[in-house]
């Protein structure tokens, strides 16, 4: 067999410098006039050793990172020069092909990213002979029916971050009557510290088309959104050349296959707003307006884009369902909780030793996501939380740790799954700090519609600045959680009523800390800046402590 | 199948008796007779107008509206809301410091201070000699390389105060270079 070397060029791959290892073992390949295969890939996952070579000879694989075009001649000379001199053991990330010796990569349970860093994604033939396509071909094979039923059976929920049963939202689409139905597919990805889907398309961008033709065959729908971030320009670029390859293979367009199918793909380009990422406010953006978001009910599958019923899932969800046609959902629902079947992608990242992509079973402990598959913190520091879900989501002390992964062991420690980002933080971040970097994101994303949002997120900010600067009072802390209550009651869309939880969370795991700023007026993380002058100077003399009143007025 | 979007008048616009205009360039025409008659094409022509110009000049909205038959209230509405849309010309450069979450545990915030500081402009702003325009953007999704800075197409990740010094000098000679060949 060919010998193949693979080389990682996704987004961050590139960003570490993998074009020019690319073109380093180019060189050294026409040079030496070696009969090897040299594929660009999409990222397997462990971005924290970008730029990664794997090296495959005889069936044995080693993975390289990170690679430098100065390396690339001596990790070369080791397996096509007969020399094994200069390589240090430092460059190498794994040498056995389970990786089961870098339990980063070898704990991950991959059912939605198998082939990310595996395959040429842009090469259709690749996923053809990886078995591409053959879960839409057994879908064919069954009624919508039967297929809405092992969706259903696989207890896959929606991934995008809420949970609602997929197989269940699919049945709704698909009772609606009508003619015209509607598939969307959020690929929005506006939680910072997320890039799973990213990792997906960049990687497999043909795992989330067929995806969407099972589903499309489920519900009977005739035209297909897909809703990128223009923020991966990579991503956008695989998706469309993607397409074009399922559509002269046939999977696109006027009888599909010769099954009668009618299907129809359209790529919209976010243009930069988080809001978008809420499927009232996407389906408006993809109808051209401003992205703002409505009422629910009537909910998407009812009355979605133009009126017409639309199913609105996540990039994950979807690029589930192949393996799921594949291998039956008793196989997927295995892997998970009773509540919920298969693995769930999330981007490792944050003061965190090895970032990166990883799926793992649903129900894994944090702990063992952190400290085994993470490697703990960088720099030795000590543990301090892991945020997960983004600005809608919340943070979770070292306490509880042994919380399994699940949609509702989550919930109860007031975070939320979310779409997958999980941000680690160590002891040098002040948590009064973070919580008010969320606020300012929200805040600056919330796009206007409803008061509560648009004035509420406002004052929260403002009172946590002052907090952090040291000029609050205790009163400002109630103020604070009333505050949170009016935003979470009374807005209108998701991004409003979850924008409290990062403080409700930091406020129930990490109170001392605000006291600390409040009442010592010292950041024990010593991240703040806390104003030397504190509170009254600057200050309304009504608005001053009694003794610095009665101070000023002498 | 029928389609969803409704048919928008999918002929020209006249524009004798307008005072505001006269016809539009050939260049741009093109882009415009690509999306009439589509009423979901806002966005898209939008994107379009910004890859050509660089930005979104104010007569570029007008002849999109006259053209499309978008009211200029909602063309103006959606160049506004969306951040990537930007109605000023940019500078050569457009650096875009990313506040991902992961980029603000690494002190990304370090990284803009210092790059306002080298350059002498706020967010938002352009140097004098056009050369640099300064952004933030929400997350790049290269977190594992955080912090990351984005200038243009190219993404530099693990970023320092320091190591953002050199970029900015290296970006100056690099235009430097290209203005002599």
């Amino acid at each position: 067999m060919t010998p193949m070397i693979r080389v990682g060029m996704s987004t961050c791959g590139l960003a570490a410098g993998a074009g020019a290892v690319y073109t380093a073992i180019d060189t050294y390949l026409h040079r030496r006039q070696l009969s090897v295969t040299l594929q660009p890939t999409g990222c397997v996952g462990a971005c924290h050793r970008e730029p990664l070579v794997e090296v495959v000879v005889d069936g044995a694989s080693t993975l390289y990172g990170p690679v430098t075009p100065e390396r690339v001649s001596l990790i070369l000379d080791q397996h096509f020069g007969g020399r094994g001199r200069g390589v240090s053991p430092d460059w190498i990330v794994s040498r056995r092909a389970d990786r089961t010796d870098y339990p980063f990569l070898g704990r991950q349970v991959k059912v939605t990213t198998p082939l990310c860093g595996v395959i040429d994604p842009h090469s259709l033939e690749d996923y053809l002979a990886y078995g591409g396509y053959q879960g839409f071909k057994q879908a064919l094979k069954m009624t919508p029916e039967q297929v809405i039923q092992a969706i259903k059976d696989s207890h896959l929920r929606g991934r995008g971050g809420a949970g609602f049963p997929a197989g269940m939202k699919w049945d709704i689409t698909r009772q609606q009557r009508g003619s015209d139905k509607y598939l969307i597919c959020n690929a929005d990805e506006g939680d910072p510290g997320a890039f799973m889907d990213r990792t997906m398309i960049e990687g497999d961008p043909h795992r989330l088309i067929e995806g969407m033709l099972i589903a499309a065959h489920a519900i009977g729908a005739t035209r297909g959104y897909i809703y990128v971030r223009a923020e991966y320009p990579l991503a956008v670029k695989a998706l469309r050349l993607a397409l074009q390859q399922a559509r002269e293979y046939g999977m696109v367009g006027q009888n599909i296959l010769g099954s009668g199918m009618n299907f129809e793909f359209i790529i919209k380009e976010g243009a930069g707003a988080f809001v978008c990422g809420e499927e009232t406010a996407l389906m408006h953006s993809i109808e051209g307006k401003r992205g703002m978001p409505s009422m629910r009910p009537p909910y998407p599958s009812e009355h979605g884009l133009w009126g017409h019923p639309t199913n609105i899932n996540n990039v994950e969800t979807y690029a589930s369902t192949p393996s799921i046609l594949l291998n039956g959902p008793t196989w997927f629902a295995s892997m998970g909780t009773p509540k919920s079947g298969g693995t769930k992608a999330f981007a490792l990242t944050g003061a965190i030793q090895n970032s990166g992509l990883v799926e793992v079973p649903i129900g894994m402990t944090l702990r063992e996501m952190i400290f085994d598959l993470g490697g703990g913190c960088k720099n030795n520091r000590a543990f301090k939380a892991v945020q997960l879900g983004g600005p809608s989501g919340g943070c979770i002390p070292a306490s509880l740790l042994d919380t399994r992964i699940d949609y509702e062991d989550l919930k109860a420690t007031g975070a939320i799954m979310g779409s997958g980002g999980m941000v680690v933080v160590d002891e040098t971040t002040c948590m009064v700090d973070f919580a008010r970097y969320f606020l300012s994101f929200t805040q600056d994303e919330s796009c206007g519609k409803c008061v509560p949002c648009r004035i509420g997120t406002r004052k929260m900010l403002n009172l946590l600045t002052r907090i952090s600067h040291g000029h609050a009072t205790g009163a400002d802390l109630e103020r604070l959680l009333t505050l949170c209550e009016t935003v979470r009651v009374g807005s209108l869309c998701g991004l409003g009523q979850t924008a409290p939880n990062p403080v409700l969370t930091t406020l129930r795991y990490f109170k001392d800390e605000y006291l600390a700023h409040i009442e010592e007026k010292r950041c024990p993380a010593g991240a703040c800046e806390i104003d030397e002058r504190q509170a009254d100077n600057g200050r309304p003399l009504a608005h001053r402590a009694p003794a610095a009143r009665a101070e000023a007025a002498l | 199948m029928t389609s969803p979007v409704k048919e928008l008048s999918s002929r020209r616009y006249i524009y004798q008796g307008d005072p505001l205009l006269t016809p539009p360039p050939a260049d741009l025409m093109v882009i415009l007779d690509k999306y009439r008659g589509q009423r979901d094409a806002l966005m898209t022509v939008l994107e379009e107008l910004q890859d050509h110009y660089g930005y979104l000049p104010q007569q570029g909205l007008q002849y999109a509206a006259r053209e499309l038959g978008f009211p200029l209230s909602q063309v103006y509405g959606v160049a506004t809301f969306y951040n990537l849309f930007q109605l000023k010309p940019p500078g050569r450069y457009i650096v875009r410091v990313c506040k991902g979450t992961a980029c603000h545990v690494n002190r990304s915030g370090e990284i803009l201070a210092m790059i306002k500081t080298k350059l002498g402009i706020g967010e938002d702003e352009t140097t004098p000699d056009g050369m640099f325009t300064l952004q933030t953007v929400a997350c790049m999704g290269a977190c594992s390389l955080a912090p990351v800075v984005v200038v243009n197409d190219r993404t530099y990740g693990r970023m320092t105060p320091e190591k953002s010094t050199a970029m900015l000098t290296e970006l100056h000679d690099e235009a430097a270079m290209e203005v002599k060949v």
